[in-house]
């Protein structure tokens, strides 16, 4: 027991329960709406790598397109792939084959076998990719010829822009015969 | 123990401020681990990741804005706080250690908003911490130390940034809530002081319980509080500025507007005396804010009646406002002032109409630029490629899904181990389609010194 407790209380407030309970309704409410109103923006920034797309991939020079019209062999080079991871840019190096083109038209292949995933080199003595892993065996296209390969070598999304050939660099599913990029 | 429930004379408007600030630290504290989820604390990604999160992250100019407008919030409140606090006379009556720990927790938000100033790293950020530490350097005795403590070395660098988001976002809170704690349990053992007209130690008045009309009332101040920042936030969010130039020699810069009257009143102390303006004077200031309880004594409670407490109060709060007022005068009057100043209001306008730059990662590349310096490695370079080693090793040795990489631990092998291992690979290694190279000695010895230059 304390002084307090003797003190006599304003008893306006306990007369009317209905008022009081009114009020704490209304509060209730209105701490509700407000909260709500607020985790709308906290959830959704949460969430934002779940809402927006990052894992686009995008174009990468090769050359120019006059380097490649004499090719009479597949060519490997480098191409520089830059992807966003959220605030980060990173850059890698990846090779690709540019064919030598066929009635204008340029096609790029990736050096990754379809088998089990190994770079295939060119071969320059038998003319034909030949995987070194399982060897598996490749004509100049890409087409297979032999080995465990389930398909052949698969080629990569290009288009020419101002005489500048480039290419969007994938990866596929690798033991299906059908090319299937991954995610 | 039912008296810590009762307000003798019942609730009124001028007892929310204590709820409210409870109401604000619980919003910082959601919106500050929030922000947290994106933010890096160094040097080379502060900047982005806060520019991320304004630029790119779904509603996080928005959270940003909130967390740093409601930092304003806190401050002005607290003033609100403190000076109700004041004027009633409610430390009074054995309030000694309740008013103490508000002194403290006054400290400890100011040493928030000091703290998390700098964390977005951007131009204003840094110089106006660069000077704020710099003013350490004044204490007598440790003050060269202390503010190395605080920037973690002589200048102002990633150190300084870790070792402010340590301090803002677990050691300062940290402390904060052990006091709030404190401080909403020691008053509510020494009771609601009630109106000044009131005795202190043995309330008279009538009392009313805390809830439902004072609860009521706090509430309805607190969301009104909630919507003015919300609006704010998403009317006229913070901006950014560009990233921290530590070499920019013309950049002047303004504290936050709550310290502009301390940084003003430095402006008057320089040479020999300066240390009576810096030290002295805010030492006596603060020692008196937190004495107050053992000076004024009396019981007697009506502002009217203390003219001295509360004239130095009211003095002390004038000078403050005044002096803030007074720096943001000097600056529109210096005309070379005024214009850098709007150059760097255009500069940070300028930097949030730009779309947001990633990092770029240097370091995923670094690999290219081996192997050119020495011709052996270079040669085996060739070797490599046509004995189709990148096949399964990968690019200079990166490694691939098929084969380990052979930079770091490989490379560092000497190279007997490494020419053995080539011509007789392990049964570990077969296993891994690993086969026997057959090389001349010469081009062995070539690839061997290409790969050791791998490292
Ligand atoms: S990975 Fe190329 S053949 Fe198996």
């Amino acid at each position: 027991m304390s002084e307090a407790d003797d003190a006599p209380a304003i008893t306006r407030d306990d007369d009317s329960v209905t008022r009081r309970s009114f009020l704490g309704v209304l509060l209730g409410f209105g701490t509700v709406v407000m909260g709500a109103a607020l985790s709308v923006p906290l959830i959704r920034f949460a969430l934002h790598p779940l809402l927006t797309k990052t894992t686009e991939i995008g174009w990468s020079d090769i050359g120019k397109t006059d380097e490649f019209a004499s090719l009479t062999a597949p060519a490997k080079r480098l191409i520089k792939v830059e992807q966003r991871d959220a605030w980060r840019k990173i850059i890698s190096e990846k090779a690709v084959y540019v064919l030598p083109p066929k009635d204008g038209t340029m096609r790029i292949l990736s050096p990754i076998c379809p088998h089990l995933g190994c770079s295939i080199p060119w071969n320059e003595a038998k003319q034909e990719f030949i995987c070194p892993c399982h060897v598996a065996v490749f004509a100049m296209d890409g087409t297979k010829i032999s080995g465990p390969a389930p398909r052949s070598m698969d080629a990569l999304d290009s288009k020419v822009e101002d005489g500048m050939l480039k290419v969007r660099y994938q990866y596929f599913r690798q033991l299906i015969p059908t090319k299937e990029p991954l995610s | 123990m039912r008296r810590w429930m009762n307000h003798p004379g019942g609730a009124r408007w001028a007892y929310v401020f204590g709820s409210v600030l409870l109401f604000l630290f619980i919003s910082q504290t959601i919106t500050g681990v929030f922000l947290a989820l994106y933010y890096v604390p160094s040097a080379t990604s502060a900047h982005t990741t806060v520019a991320y999160i304004v630029k790119e992250v779904t509603g996080g100019s928005f959270l940003r804005s909130l967390h740093a407008y409601g930092s304003s919030a806190v401050v002005i409140v607290l003033l609100l706080h403190l000076t109700q606090t004041y004027l009633y006379g409610a430390y009074k009556g054995r309030r000694e250690l309740l008013w103490i720990s508000g002194c403290i927790l006054l400290a400890l938000m100011l040493a928030m908003a000091f703290t998390g100033y700098l964390l977005p790293w951007d131009q204003k950020a840094f110089f106006a911490t660069t000077v704020g530490t710099n003013m350490a350097s004044d204490v007598p005795f440790i003050g060269t130390w202390l503010k190395r403590f605080m920037r973690g070395g002589d200048e102002m660098g990633t150190l300084t940034v870790s070792r402010f988001f340590v301090a803002h976002v677990f050691v300062i809170p940290a402390v904060l809530i052990v006091f709030i704690a404190t401080h909403v349990y020691l008053f509510r053992k020494a009771g609601a002081a009630g109106p000044p007209s009131e005795d202190p130690l043995n309330p008279k008045l009538p009392t009313q319980r805390f809830y439902p009309r004072q609860v009521v009332m706090d509430t309805i101040v607190a969301l009104f509080m909630i919507l003015i920042l919300g609006l704010l936030a998403h009317f006229s969010p913070t901006e950014l500025g560009p990233k921290a130039n530590p070499a920019d020699t013309q950049y002047i810069p303004r504290p936050e507007w709550y310290y502009l009257p301390i940084f003003q009143w430095l402006k008057y102390w320089r040479g020999p005396y300066a240390i009576i303006g810096i030290i002295v004077i805010p030492a006596i200031t603060a020692s008196l804010l937190v004495l107050v309880p053992f000076i004024d004594r009396r019981l007697e409670r009506r502002p009217w009646r203390r003219p001295i407490a509360v004239g130095v109060f009211l003095v002390t709060l004038i000078c403050f406002v005044l002096m803030g007022l007074m720096s943001e005068r000097d600056d529109q009057r210096d005309p070379s002032i005024a214009k850098q100043v709007a150059k760097q209001r255009e500069e940070t306008e300028q930097f949030m109409r730009e779309p947001f730059q990633p990092e770029g990662a240097a370091s995923s590349l670094s690999a290219p630029a081996v192997s050119v310096l020495d011709p052996l490695a270079a040669a085996g370079k060739k070797v490599y490629e046509s004995e189709s080693c990148d096949a399964c090793h990968g690019e200079n040795g990166v490694g691939t899904a098929a084969g380990p990489k052979l930079t770091g631990a490989t490379a560092q092998k000497p190279a007997e181990e490494l020419s053995n291992l080539l011509r007789h690979p392990t049964a570990k290694m077969i296993e891994g389609e690993m086969k026997p190279v057959d090389l001349s000695d010469e081009d062995l010895k070539a690839l061997v010194a290409y790969i050791k230059s791998l490292k």
